[in-house]
């Protein structure tokens, strides 16, 4: 943790704490809810290290969490691992994808980066089609209660799952606030400002990029695995475009480049959804409405604004 | 396995003599009496708890599945008003709490956590789309909510799901494809090419169908899968072999209007015949311009979609009660073209609900494990107001519904019903046996 100011160790350990404490007090809903959350904002967290802090905008994420996600169902269900192998064959599964995505699509840049990312998610969502035997295609499959046992904790129990949803968060959460701090942080941040200038004062650009896309990946495959244990499905709509954007507007929404936005982004955006779908069935059109005054008034996001204007500080 | 299934068949033909369809008729005549005696019914809750029931919809309001949402929604609002005027469920109101999932897996379970843990729904029911109720299914197992499925999918009876999701009210793929085969053998032909979207329900159909039409003597000279994002078919045609006699196809999603024309322009009325599931048309009116080719076709239809001579009078009251014109569309706009070859699945899983809870004597969520065993129990669902679209038979072992399937033929740009088939032709071995599961 060296380099991460005090404050800032206060703010994200307190978020943790807060977290752990509201499962006591919070009804079974809401409890359910935030476990959901947790996992997606895990997710977004991962999504915000390559376009928040280096500046690489991904079309095409859903690809990571659906290799994950994938890696850790198909594992379980023909080969037979446990949930926790499982979950280790999820995360190996995303980090290759990612490697091997990043290795071709940093050749490009801007524009055409976003595209290939998008191109690549489309080409893995028609290959779980494709691979309908194995996949049972857009239908999916339900991962058996009995697989979803880690160190004989059943991952289906409310309280188990949202334990293990905030180990994964807090997990993620801590290790993005060891890197922000560190060297390799401000390198990617150096990238995001103003990338010749990095290559100038000596950088190899290419080499942190390549990191950057790997753990996003990689974080965002963890959260894929860690959504079909918990929740007990693997389906191929998780890799369809709509999982490549929610990231982007969670991260939007919530402030790009910092820790907490992503959480409160996808916060904001579930409850956003989940009570204005009980009002209209226009609840898109409020989400868009949403994101819009957002865009007019704070365009860095919630966490951009406070950040911007009070917590100078804040990672 | 099988023979439970020899027992099941036996028991369908003894169940369904005389006496026990005058014992129905009875029974039908009773729920007729009182749907036309709203007042008596209304004063009859009131010797009982005034708590609602409250039976979660799970809506396909936006997403791919709006289409059959929509009329989903109307059947649904339809059934709980004729059950609510026939006196409710156990002396209570039924209250339907409708939610959107925007066809979408992950919403999905999200409403059924909401049905269970913030509307204190009784019950869950209502998902169409098979990703949805596969991603819904767990959580409502975990809930322990039961989960009243309109869905068509295998996914129930395959053993994928779990003791608290039922399909009582609809037919699956697997019976339905099986049950086409002898027609399609006998009458159009026995060398069939298959066009279907390339995706778990297109291959349901490619490889149920395949065994079944194998089984009669014919064969499967090509399969044709189409990419779920395809917007032009043309392409696809030009595979289909010369000497294909018959040509099956079927398609879902936005694209089916087009896919359908694209065909007329193709065989531009010659080619082989065309046999088709009316999933590629439901909710598009069949006299659509360009789709004059499909004259003298055949489709499989869950429920004739238009009005036919011989209605019986329970038939014309359930498309009096949800707003039916004779074409299929509805009576405020006949521009809006039903889905009412699944739909009617609604209807009759909500009367199914209503059985399985009185039987069960129920009075609410600690009586959920009991509903489950109630509904297990029913075996021979008659033909009435309850169950306009014919006669069934539940198995209570895999959860599934097996009933009549019909064939109609385009005549004058309308669907008129040629054949219905015997519920026997729908059976298979049981692949699961839910009454295992603890509840």
């Amino acid at each position: 943790m060296r380099g991460a100011p005090v404050k800032s160790l206060a703010l994200h350990l307190g978020l943790i704490a807060l977290l752990f404490a509201l499962q006591f007090v919070l009804p079974a809903y809401h409890h359910g809810n935030l476990a959901r959350i947790m996992v997606m904002a895990a997710y977004a967290m991962g999504y915000n290290l390559m376009f928040g802090y280096t500046g690489l905008l991904s079309l095409g994420h859903a690809m990571f969490f659906a290799a994950g996600m994938y890696g850790m169902g198909l594992s379980v269900q023909y080969l037979g691992l446990s949930a926790g192998s499982g979950f280790l064959a999820g995360v190996a599964a995303a980090f290759a994808l990612s490697l091997g995505v990043a290795l071709l699509a940093l050749r490009t840049s801007g524009v055409a980066f976003m595209i290939v990312t998008l191109m690549f998610a489309q080409a893995l969502y028609l290959a779980i089609l494709h691979f309908a035997p194995w996949t049972r295609g857009d239908e999916g499959f339900v991962i058996p209660r009995a697989a979803r046992v880690f160190l004989g904790l059943d991952l289906a129990d409310p309280t188990i799952r949202y334990g293990a949803a905030l180990t994964l968060f807090a997990l993620v959460m801590l290790a993005m606030l060891c890197l922000v701090h560190a060297r390799e942080g401000r390198v990617l941040v150096a990238i995001r400002e103003n990338e010749p200038r990095a290559e100038m004062l000596g950088y190899d650009t290419w080499r942190h990029k390549l990191f950057a896309v790997t753990a996003s990946g990689t974080i965002s495959g963890a959260a894929g695995a860690a959504y079909g244990l918990l929740f007990g499905y693997v389906g191929a709509a998780f890799a369809q475009v709509p999982y490549s954007i929610f990231p982007l507007l969670w991260v939007l929404l919530g402030g790009a480049g910092t820790l907490i936005g992503p959480f409160i982004g996808t916060l904001f955006m579930f409850y956003l959804i989940d009570i204005a779908s009980g009002m209209t069935d226009a609840y898109m059109l409020a989400v868009g409405v949403a994101l819009l005054l957002l865009t007019l008034f704070a365009p860095r996001g919630i966490m951009g604004v406070i950040r911007e204007r009070w917590v100078r500080w804040l990672p | 396995m099988q023979g439970d299934w020899t027992m099941k068949r036996k028991s369908l033909n003894g169940a369904l003599t005389r006496r026990n369809v005058l014992k129905g008729a009875g029974a039908l005549g009773a729920a007729g009496a009182a749907t036309a005696l709203p007042g008596v019914a209304r004063m009859a809750w009131a010797a009982g708890s005034d708590q609602p029931i409250r039976i979660g919809f799970q809506v396909h309001r936006t997403g791919i599945g709006a289409t059959y949402g929509r009329w989903y929604e109307r059947v649904t609002n339809a059934a709980t008003r004729v059950i609510n005027e026939a006196g409710g469920i156990n002396g209570r109101p039924v209250e339907i709490v409708a939610e959107d999932d925007g066809t979408d897996p992950k919403r999905g379970a999200e409403v059924v956590e909401k049905f269970a843990n913030q509307h204190e729904c009784d019950i869950a029911y209502g998902t169409l789309f098979s990703h949805v109720v596969i991603g819904s299914a767990p959580r409502a197992g975990e809930l322990k909510i039961p989960y009243f499925v309109v869905s068509e999918g295998h996914h129930v009876a395959s053993g994928m799901l779990n003791r608290y999701t039922l399909q009582p009210g609809i037919t699956d793929v697997k019976s339905q494809v099986q049950a086409m085969a002898p027609f399609v053998a006998e009458n159009l032909g026995r060398k069939v090419t298959m066009i279907f979207p390339d995706f778990a329900f297109g291959h349901n159909h490619r490889d149920f169908f395949s065994e079944a039409i194998t089984a009669q003597g014919g064969e499967v000279l090509e399969k044709i899968a189409i990419p779920p994002t395809e917007t032009s078919f043309t392409k696809y045609f030009a595979r289909i072999p010369r000497d294909t006699e018959v040509l099956y196809h079927v398609m879902v999603g936005p694209s089916v209007l087009t896919f359908v024309k694209e065909m007329g322009e193709f065989f531009g009325g010659a080619g082989p015949a065309l046999f088709g599931f009316i999933d590629s048309l439901e909710g598009v009116d069949i006299a659509t311009p360009g789709l004059e080719f499909l004259e003298g076709s055949y489709f499989w239809e869950g429920m004739p979609r238009y009005a036919q001579p011989d209605d019986p009078d329970y038939v014309k009251y359930y498309r009096e009660q949800v707003g039916l014109d004779d074409n299929g569309a509805s009576v405020d706009d006949p521009k809006d073209v039903s889905t009412n070859a699944h739909m009617f699945a609604c209807w009759e899983t909500l009367f199914t609900i209503k059985k399985g809870m009185e039987d069960a004597g129920y009075r609410g969520p600690q009586d959920r494990a009991a509903l489950i065993e109630a509904v297990e129990a029913i075996d021979i669902m008659l033909p009435g107001r309850e169950h306009p679209q014919g006669a069934k038979v539940f198995n209570g072992r895999t959860h599934q519904v097996f009933g009549e399937q019909y064939i109609s033929r385009v005549k004058k740009g309308r669907l008129e019903v040629q054949h219905h088939t015997a519920i026997e032709e729908g059976f298979y071995p049981d692949e699961v046996d839910y009454t295992k599961q603890p509840l």
